[in-house]
């Protein structure tokens, strides 16, 4: 269906804008904004996105706690974050005005569903007087929109009842904004159309809830002026959006492609990892087995079994699922078995903040086990890099045969970004060989390299051994007691995950290559850290940035690094764990910039720091 | 290219590692049963895999000489469901114990049995803890005095027949480290069970709970103290074959032959009967005074694996779908081309 595009009153281009839905979390807000993510992405533009809900599924309708949210930053230049501040908000209720326009610029839009603005939403908000009429918003640009009262008029003709003619007032909110920024309208109505096979007239009750949007803007005065974003100037290649968590189930088909091995992959539902069960259990024709396990534990020992037969093995979870995970590292440690173990981090301690995102599981990724157990870690940059990540540590543990921990959160696994789909010959292929020979077998005879053991699966005639959790004999895998073993068998499996060093590229710093201050970052922090390092560049300042995937072993290079700087800054949704390491590890006097509001960093937060530090 | 079956004997079984169970422990009797009935099953050696949790049973895997997996606490039910489902093809056997299956590893037995994962468990059933020195377990009776328990345990115990029936297992039944025949002859019947088969092993820890299952064992004893259920026949136990097990209401009751009562009277045992109800009749007759202890296979049915279940939805895929392709799965969904 093609749209009409009357000709607005004014057309402005812009380089980018920062759009915010937020409503309760029954208004369909995530569906929203994720259509408006991929019409600008199908449209060009480079975007970041920030979904922010609530951990319940519903709470109290109206209510503080209810309120679901939805950022997308689209740009005809490259995008790095979701951006500071916000161009557009849609507010759908009182609770959602409340808790969201602090983050909407002076002079910035902001659209309202008047109709939720009685005495009984403003009481549901804990509003003393509506902020609709106590000039509170003189700051803004207000544009009071009887969202729900149009909605219902639009769909009269279609015979259904009041309450599913109210799901339908976000496809108005989204057709507004869709003429604010002369999108198209198709990719949502071929998403609508897809989504609502099965009930055609629901298909039908949004569209024309969305083109009602759409028209109440063509036809009011309310706005003046319509804005346009070109498309951007993105590496040449096919793209599609893509969030983390897609990202991580994408790269470990890959993986498991690329080395020969079948994925199967041991998880238990939690908040924000659940998502990679999902996607995987839809894999089949790629032969991935998901095992739904009866808790964290189950998942993990299973994926360790798995292992155990040769599988490429993997477990997927959140922060307090590894710590019930933890026992269960050692044991493939201690087996030394490859394994790669997710965890999407997200607010804590205990069960803390389950929907919002943290870093604060680095130090638990890298000690949070009894005895002398490292393994490598490694953490992903952005919801593409997901992809990268995944292939990185499924060659390392099969390699290395040793467990290997990604750590990516909530910000990385819902947000999305554009993607350019890589070709195969970018994919590395690491094919693997299982032992089959019973000439000199013994199950811990190790590669000189890699000091890796064998892989011997059962089902292997002339292999048969045992292996376990015990302290055993290097080469023979006996159980063994002995003082001077245990402390060999200690410092080999220390060595072991040292040698992976070998793997690890020297990191380069973005911007300059030394200078009076560099930025050490990982993890999700990377658009927000890479802005503010080109904005402060653009002010004349030397400074640089690196960004670690590897965060164990360390690139060998970084000690060296550290020192080419007058300072070195590590900004951290934490209370400083990166910061501990490079501390402890290099003796840098390493300033920290830390938050822990279960939110990232805006951009303006680090280039404060970065004042402050060279001012 | 067929390949012949290698012929096995007990030794082929044996490993070289020093077998660390104290002197007169019952685990002797277990491995001496499970390395003879190995070799009469039919299997690759090097299709046998044991494993095992932690605990004095859980070192079952270091003395048999198969692929063996020595896990974690508790754990040994998971970590062999996920090898199963990575590889039906492989013979995995469990060796667990009351601590080590039934406490820390309760939930992944119950899960286990339930899912019906092709694996064969032997639950070493003590009634204490061995391997960290005598303190109660959750199959201990009540009252129980051990380490932890100096005036005695205010624990229900657990009747781990019952629990398993609870959890839908398909395959449940009970032998002893004494037994040996019987134990053999059970064992075979549990290795040829699809899916998974629970085996009950009453075993005598002569160190921290000597002569637990005496009562039921001694030789002028077991005969009144035990039955052994076979599959068509009916359930007579007693010295002198004189005593039988009829339906009484919902309830059993123990009956003297004679004077009116004959066998056709009495329940005839029916492994296969649909409704777990009976089996667990049965399982109830444990500590109720005047009843027999069951030995035996309380229940077999036939249902789906897990494993099977799971990879034959793979498979259906597949052919339906055709062998997914990876470049057209990464660039699914929309897409642009950009220059």
């Amino acid at each position: 269906m093609a749209t009409t595009e009357a000709p607005p009153r004014r057309r402005e281009v812009l380089e980018q804008a920062v759009i915010r839905f937020c409503g309760d979390s029954g208004d369909g807000m995530q569906i929203t904004g994720s259509q408006f993510t991929n019409t600008a992405a199908l449209f060009g533009n480079d975007l970041a996105t920030f979904p922010d809900y609530p951990a319940e599924i519903r709470a109290p309708a109206g209510t503080l706690p209810g309120v679901s949210g939805f950022q997308i930053h689209f740009s005809s230049r490259d995008v790095y974050t979701p951006g500071d501040a916000v161009d557009v908000l849609v507010a759908m209720n009182p609770a959602a005005l409340k808790t969201n326009v602090a983050d909407l610029r002076p002079n910035g839009a902001l659209i309202v569903n008047v109709d939720n603005f009685r005495e009984v939403d403003l009481k549901k908000a804990q509003c003393a007087t509506n902020p609709l009429e106590d000039h509170s918003l003189d700051a803004y640009r207000v544009f009071k929109v009887e969202l729900t009262k149009l909605t219902r008029l639009a769909l009269l003709d279609l015979g259904l009842d009041a309450k599913s003619m109210d799901r339908c007032k976000n496809f108005f909110a989204l057709g507004m904004c869709y003429w604010l920024y002369n999108r198209s309208m198709d990719p949502t109505y071929k998403w609508l159309d897809e989504k609502f096979a099965g009930k055609p007239i629901l298909a039908e009750a949004n569209k024309l809830a969305m083109k009602a949007g759409y028209s109440y803007c063509e036809a009011t005065e309310a706005f003046q002026v319509s804005y346009e974003i070109p498309a951007a100037k993105l590496t040449p290649g096919r793209y599609r959006n893509i969030s983390g968590n897609s990202a991580l189930a994408l790269g470990f088909v890959a993986a498991a492609r690329r080395s020969g091995l079948t994925l199967f992959q041991g998880s238990y539902p939690i908040t924000p990892a659940s998502d990679v069960l999902h996607e995987l259990s839809m894999f089949k024709e790629f032969g991935v087995l998901t095992f739904q396990a009866e808790d964290e534990i189950a998942a993990v020992t299973a994926a360790i079994g798995a292992a155990y037969g040769g599988a490429l093995a993997i477990t997927t979870t959140s922060g307090p699922g590894m710590a019930l995970k933890m026992e269960a590292i050692g044991l493939a440690i201690a087996t030394e078995l490859p394994l790669v173990i997710c965890d999407i981090q997200r607010g804590g301690p205990s069960t803390g903040l389950p929907t919002k995102t943290e870093q604060a599981d680095l130090l638990q990724a890298l000690y949070g086990r009894n005895s002398e157990a490292p393994v490598p870690v490694l953490a992903a940059a952005t919801p593409g890099d997901c992809f990268w990540v995944a292939l990185e540590a499924s060659r390392i543990a099969v390699k290395y045969m040793v467990p290997v921990i990604i750590l990516s959160d909530g910000y990385l696994a819902n947000g999305a970004e554009p993607w350019k789909i890589p070709s195969m010959d970018e994919l590395p292929e690491f094919p693997v060989r299982f032992r089959t020979d019973p000439e000199g077998f013994m199950p811990y005879l190790r590669d000189p390299d890699t000091l890796s053991r064998p892989w011997a699966v059962p089902g292997t005639p002339g292999l048969e051994h045992r292996i376990g959790g015990l302290e055993k004999q290097d080469g023979t895998g006996n159980v063994n007691y002995e003082p001077l073993n245990h402390e060999r068998m200690v410092r080999l499996r220390a060595a072991k995950v040292a040698a992976v060093a070998q793997d690890v590229p020297d990191v380069v710093p973005a911007g300059d290559p030394d200078g009076d201050l560099l930025l050490v970052g990982w993890g999700s922090t990377y658009g927000s850290i890479t802005s503010a390092l080109s904005a402060q560049r653009a002010k004349g300042r030397r400074i640089g940035h690196v960004h670690l995937r590897h965060l164990n072993p360390l690139p060998r290079n970084l000690g060296d690094l550290l020192q080419r700087y007058r300072k070195v800054v590590v900004p951290e949704m934490n209370m400083g764990q990166l910061l501990w390491v490079l501390r402890a590890q290099f003796l840098v006097d390493a300033e920290g910039l830390n938050k822990i509001q279960g939110k990232p960093f805006k951009v303006s937060e680090i280039e404060a720091k970065i004042e402050e530090e060279l001012s | 290219m067929t390949a012949t079956l290698p012929v096995y004997s007990k030794k082929d079984f044996q490993t070289d590692q020093e077998v660390r169970w104290c002197p007169g422990c019952g685990d002797y009797a277990i491995l001496s049963a499970v390395q003879s009935v190995f070799p009469e099953l039919g299997v690759p050696r090097e299709k046998f895999v044991v494993v095992s949790g932690i605990g004095c049973s859980s070192r079952f895997p270091y003395y048999m000489n198969t692929f063996g997996f020595h896990t974690i606490h508790g754990r040994a039910p998971a970590v062999a469901t996920g090898l199963k489902i990575a590889r039906p093809d492989l013979e995995v056997w469990i060796a667990t114990g009351d601590g080590d299956g039934l406490s820390i590893g309760g939930n992944h037995t119950i899960h286990m049995l339930r899912r019906n994962v092709g694996l064969k468990v032997l639950l070493f059933n003590n009634k204490i803890y061995g391997l960290t020195k005598g303190q109660y377990s959750p199959t201990s009776e009540f009252g129980k005095k051990a380490k932890s328990t100096p005036f005695g345990s205010v624990d229900r115990p657990f009747n781990p027949l019952s629990l398993a029936l609870g959890a839908e297992a398909t395959f449940v039944a009970r032998s002893v480290d004494v037994f040996q025949a019987h134990l053999k002859a059970t064992l075979k019947k549990a290795a040829v069970h699809q899916g998974s088969a629970f085996l009950e092993i009453l075993q005598n820890c002569n160190i921290f709970n000597d002569g637990a299952w005496e009562s039921l064992t001694e030789k002028d004893m077991r005969d009144d103290r035990t039955i052994l259920v076979e599959h068509g026949q009916p359930l007579i136990f007693g010295r002198n074959k004189d005593k039988g097990i009829r339906m009484k209401g919902l309830d059993l009751e123990v009956v003297s032959l004679g004077n009116g009562i004959s066998e056709a009277d009495l329940i005839v045992h029916d492994e296969h009967h649909p409704n777990p109800a009976y089996a667990f009749l049965l399982s109830r007759m444990d500590n109720r005074p005047g009843f027999p202890t069951p030995l035996g296979v309380l229940r077999s049915v036939d249902a789906p694996c897990y494993e099977d279940a799971m990879n034959d939805q793979v498979e259906a895929v597949v052919a339906k779908k055709g062998k997914g392709d990876l470049a057209e799965l990464l660039g699914a969904g929309d897409t642009w081309d950009v220059g």
